[in-house]
């Protein structure tokens, strides 16, 4: 199964919709609430990602009987400095951003504490590629 | 214990959401930093925070939070509390700060 929703940028009201449907899916298939937990924390950290520093963005996600695959490709400004964005606090967000609890630089570094496999490339000026991979029948990270 | 329950022993508001007042307390969580609860808050938790925007309450569904508590006398955002209400997860306020609330409610839970 394969699934897409569009992501706006600065569009901070529907942040996390596609999080939440995911997540319904996933406990409609009965998958391990641990996983499911997973699988919610990457995506949705990914998704305000495109939010807060992109201008717009797709996600696609396709649902395997033993793994689910994510993957984010934004229009924006890209990630001059991968090493340096997946530190635990380093940001870019704007004061306002900040202003509400985004921004924290823990971003990312939540993605690679609960993805098994963590992927990004970027294009600094054109935008950036996330993708997630986690396997649906194993609680171990 | 039930949301109700601390609810009626630190006389906190019920701003929305009263249709969960019956979930399960398991902890509790204090962050102003969503990706801080994003990683580390548990199922069952109260969320203690001085955010008010609707966000909270899309983090709070996604980590399955029992009920979020605004501190300091701040109050949710009419999007907050619409959401809150859809979701089915109580917002509590507490004139008291963070602090002072996350003290009554460790010695209540352990
Ligand atoms: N999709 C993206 N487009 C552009 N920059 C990004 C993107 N995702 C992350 N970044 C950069 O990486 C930094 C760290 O991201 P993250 O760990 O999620 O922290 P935060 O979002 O809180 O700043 C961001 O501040 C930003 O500079
Ligand atoms: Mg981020």
């Amino acid at each position: 199964m394969t699934f897409e929703y569009k992501v706006q940028g600065g569009d901070f009201t529907h942040a996390g919709y596609a999080s939440s449907q995911v997540k319904k899916m996933l406990k409609q298939l009965d998958v391990d609430n641990v996983v499911i937990k997973r699988v919610v924390v990457c995506l949705y950290e990914a998704e305000v990602n495109i939010v807060a520093h992109a201008w717009d963005g797709v996600i696609s996600i396709v649902l395997e009987t033993d793994t689910i695959f994510m993957k984010l490709t934004d229009n924006g400004p890209g990630i001059p400095n991968i090493e340096q964005a997946m530190q635990r606090g380093f940001s870019t967000a704007s004061h306002e951003v900040r202003e509400m609890g985004f921004g924290a630089g823990m971003g990312l570094p939540n993605i690679s504490a609960n993805a098994d496999k963590f992927l990004i490339t970027s294009e600094p000026g054109k935008g950036t590629t996330v993708e997630i991979t986690i396997n649906l029948n194993s609680t171990a990270v | 214990m039930k949301v109700t329950d601390i609810v009626e022993k630190l006389g906190l508001n019920v701003f929305s959401g009263h249709e969960g007042l019956g979930r399960e307390v398991t902890g509790g969580y204090v962050s102003d930093l969503l990706s801080d609860v994003m990683g580390h808050a548990e199922s069952g938790d109260l969320w203690l925070t001085i955010q008010t925007h609707r966000n909270v309450m899309a983090i709070a569904s996604l980590k399955d939070i029992s009920a979020v508590i605004i501190t300091s006398g701040e109050k949710p955002g009419d999007d907050t509390i619409a959401q809150s209400n859809q979701e089915g997860i109580p917002v509590l306020g507490t004139e008291l700060s963070t602090f002072e609330l996350a003290g009554r409610l460790y010695s209540l839970l352990n």
